[in-house]
């Protein structure tokens, strides 16, 4: 059977991406090694998430779809670079998130961004959809599509429940 | 020198080359000295030309030259090691180091003391890393787009700005005629 991080890896390349960066997180761990391993996908790791979105900006000038991958904690590091660089610029960008703090989740800590997450979203007015389900990766192939067409970032958070209960190991 | 007087000797340089210029004064002074559709003006997002830069030269073959500050790359070090790791021949970090943060007022950075940049660059895993006085710049770059190796170049300089316009152009219209010169 597929893996949900081989159908993630699939979605992004059958969509054209082929420029991925990704900050670390437990719970994205199975795909970025997924991204890591395929030869239709460059991967290139950042060191903090804004730095990511200009390597993603740069990729997009250049030619190639990119995308990046991160926890939500990034929200908060990103703020100026997805208002100044993406939307200002009007450029697309996948953010395929994990979403530390939902339900299932051991670390205390990790609830007071998750709290903040989708209110800071909305605020941004970037377009956001919640994985909590396992069958919802099926909106996968549409977001992307969507995200292409209209030139602006967006949000796709993924969930412990999504990843298969990822703090109850 | 200052940055400005660098920027009109290189000028003739940097007109065939795709250019992402860092915010604030340095693209208002690229701009207003010899605006091309192969700049791209970065209008907010401190730090971010290197990384830019970076991606651009990944994903096309065409050199690219990243007008960066001390200033920028300090607030952004990360991008250090990411070039380090990444950088593909067609790259060139062209750092203006005039030991101060230009557009908020000439305050002094760290550079100005004790921080090397060269060497923060060569730890990072930089491998062909120049430092230049000013007045060398235009050789230096030359010399690293001959090279075909990625670059790290610091031009050490005076601390200085000249009085240029903001740039009001539109950033969708900087982007697209951008994405236009990079494409033709």
């Amino acid at each position: 059977m597929m893996s949900i991080d081989q159908r993630i890896a699939d979605d992004l390349a059958a969509n054209g991406v082929s420029f991925v960066t990704t900050v670390p997180c437990k719970q994205l761990a199975g795909v970025i090694e997924e991204i890591d391993r395929r030869g239709d996908i460059f991967h290139i790791p950042s060191n903090k998430e804004d730095e990511g979105m200009g390597l993603c900006a740069g990729a997009w000038m250049g030619g190639k779809r990119p995308a990046i991958i991160m926890q939500n904690t990034a929200i908060g590091v990103t703020i100026n670079t997805l208002a100044t660089l993406i939307q200002y610029y009007r450029m697309p960008l996948p953010m395929i998130i994990s979403y530390r703090g939902e339900l299932r989740e051991p670390v205390a800590c990790q609830v007071e961004m998750a709290v903040h997450t989708k209110a800071l979203l909305a605020q941004l007015n970037i377009p956001t959809y919640h994985f909590h389900w396992q069958k919802d990766v099926e909106e996968l192939d549409n977001i992307l599509k969507y995200t292409f067409m209209c030139n602006k970032p967006v949000a796709i958070l993924t969930d412990a429940n999504f990843w298969g209960g990822y703090g109850d190991q | 020198m200052i940055r400005s007087e660098i920027l009109k000797e290189i000028a003739p340089v940097l007109r065939n080359e795709l250019v992402v210029c860092n915010i604030g004064i340095p693209s208002q002074e690229l701009h207003a000295i010899d605006d091309q559709p192969t700049n791209f003006y970065m209008l907010g997002t401190m730090g971010l030309a290197s990384s830019i830069g970076l991606g651009l030269a990944l994903a096309q073959p065409k050199p690219v030259i990243v007008i960066d500050g001390d200033g920028s790359i300090l607030t952004n070090l990360g991008t250090l090691p990411t070039i380090g790791n990444n950088a593909p021949g067609n790259y060139i970090l062209m750092i203006i180091d005039n030991g101060s943060y230009g557009s908020t007022g000439d305050q002094p950075t760290y550079t100005s003391q004790r921080t090397d940049l060269a060497g923060m660059a060569r730890a990072a895993g930089c491998a062909r890393v120049v430092e230049v006085q000013d007045k060398d710049t235009g050789p230096a770059l030359e010399e690293a787009l001959a090279s075909s190796e990625a670059t790290v170049l610091v031009v050490k300089c005076d601390s200085g700005n000249a009085k240029m316009p903001v740039i009001t152009m539109d950033p969708v219209v900087i982007r697209d005629r951008f994405m236009k010169a990079v494409a033709g």
